[in-house]
């Protein structure tokens, strides 16, 4: 027994350290697994409050800025919107009603960007939900110029969302021109560029083609811009083409962004067996 | 003043400074400073090992909270807290026998030398967590050389400034 103590006291300096060396890993494999981290983030409220303060701050130095990026979304609705309504008129000028508000099956939360990070190889965001709002997991945030990240946990208003640049989440995105889709993942290089996979070898991509989201899943709805082709090779041995695409959004540089989540998307759930999830 | 409080408040401010500032600067796509490990560097020489380690512990767990990356920086300070007696006895030479050493008092070469040998045992350690797969060796060096340079530069003007005033 004495023998034992002296043991454990000749060697209480080693064994402290591999001890916490061990804890440290477990809590860093813990952190790279999607969906499993639940405890130590940044959604806790203590880090929520300081991370907030100092968004607090930077967000005056990034007003114009982000002012001229909401304008130029505003512009784009209001085109699309008149485009709309334009042809609503020519072909329903009966049934058509401007004073009813348009029947969405998506809701839409405004939200403040308040700490974000690019350089690393697993990147997160934290953002603050700046109306009330219900949410579930797996939401998609975009930016005004196209898709930033999911939502992976929230607590209060906070919400943290893996952003694109994290290689632990594929998005299903496909060609604007042709419809056929691949996964969107990050190989943690270039915080602009991420790649399209597994896109198949009959769809014709050419440089400066544009990728939004695909209607493949539950996070994103179809059709939201996410960037455009800027290089592409044909994988000879596999049959699909693996396509660099920049990004619309400057993840160096998001602010202020759109949580989108289906109102009914437990109903959705619901029809979708187990094993698809 | 007391010498705990005096800790407590280095450990406050400097995850505060490595949150509000240096982690939004970026230079060269690669570079970003860690600057926090001034703590661990700065505390008490006659402070016991065991003691070191899990106040690093402690000091690298709290900016992985806020980083979201899990024990990244804990498993970085730890390892520094574990290699800063050695560290020590190898800038210093002989003159390290715990009770008479001052950080100021040996000129300026211990000094770079042992916040050099820090730097880098931290920035290897944190960027290979970090990337966590044998795949990004080119990147962990090319990181753990450019970051740890502005770390070593700003640490050691960061030392002098914190440099008590003689009276």
């Amino acid at each position: 027994m004495q023998q034992l103590i002296n043991f454990f006291l000749k060697f209480k300096t080693a064994l402290v350290f591999w001890a916490l060396f061990v804890l440290a890993i477990a809590l860093t494999i813990n952190a790279n697994t999607y969906h499993q981290n639940k405890w130590l983030s940044s959604t806790n409220t203590i880090s929520s409050f300081v991370l907030g303060k100092g968004a607090a701050i930077s967000d005056y130095f990034y007003l114009k800025q982000e002012n001229k990026k909401l304008m130029d979304e505003n512009k784009r609705m209001k085109h699309y919107y008149l485009f709309q309504q334009h042809h609503a008129q020519a072909l329903d000028s009966l049934t058509f009603d401007h004073n009813q508000p348009l029947d969405s099956s998506f809701e839409i939360i405004n939200a403040k960007v308040i700490a974000n990070s690019y350089r690393k190889i697993n990147n997160y965001l934290l953002i603050e939900a700046l109306e009330d709002f219900d949410l579930s997991v797996d939401v998609g945030v975009v930016s005004p110029q196209g898709i930033v990240g999911v939502v992976e946990d929230h607590k209060a208003n906070f919400a943290r969302v893996i952003s694109v640049l994290n290689p632990s989440i594929s998005i299903n995105a496909q060609l604007a021109k042709t419809k056929h889709f691949g996964s969107l993942v990050w190989d943690g290089k270039d915080p602009n560029v991420t790649s399209l996979i597994d896109v198949p070898r009959s769809a014709s991509v050419a440089v400066g083609d544009l990728v939004e989201t695909g209607g493949n899943s539950l996070i994103f709805p179809e059709g939201i811009p996410v960037g455009e082709v800027i290089d592409f090779e044909l994988d000879q041995n596999r049959g699909y083409y693996n396509i660099q695409v920049k990004l619309h959004t400057d993840m160096t540089n998001v602010r202020n962004v759109y949580m989108i989540q289906w109102k009914d998307k437990e109903t959705i759930l619901e029809l979708i067996p187990e094993s698809n999830e | 003043m007391n010498k705990s409080i005096t800790n407590s408040i280095r450990f406050v401010f400097f995850i505060l400074l490595q949150l509000y500032l240096l982690d939004n600067f970026l230079f060269l796509d690669y570079i970003n400073p860690y600057v926090y490990i001034i703590f661990i560097l700065l505390l008490p020489i006659s402070m016991s090992s065991i003691q070191v380690m899990l106040l690093s512990f402690l000091l690298g767990l709290t900016l992985d909270v806020f980083h979201n990356s899990g024990g990244v920086h804990a498993a970085a300070c730890l390892v520094l807290g574990y290699f800063r007696p050695l560290a020590l006895r190898n800038a210093f030479g002989v003159n390290f026998d715990f009770q008479t050493l001052k950080f100021y008092g040996e000129g300026f070469k211990p000094l770079l030398v042992y916040v050099s040998i820090m730097v880098g045992i931290h920035h290897l350690v944190m960027f290979s967590m970090e990337a966590f797969s044998l795949a990004y060796i080119p990147r962990i060096l090319t990181n753990t050389l450019y970051s740890g340079i502005f770390s070593i530069a700003l640490i050691i003007l960061v030392i002098y400034f914190l440099k008590p005033s003689k009276k």
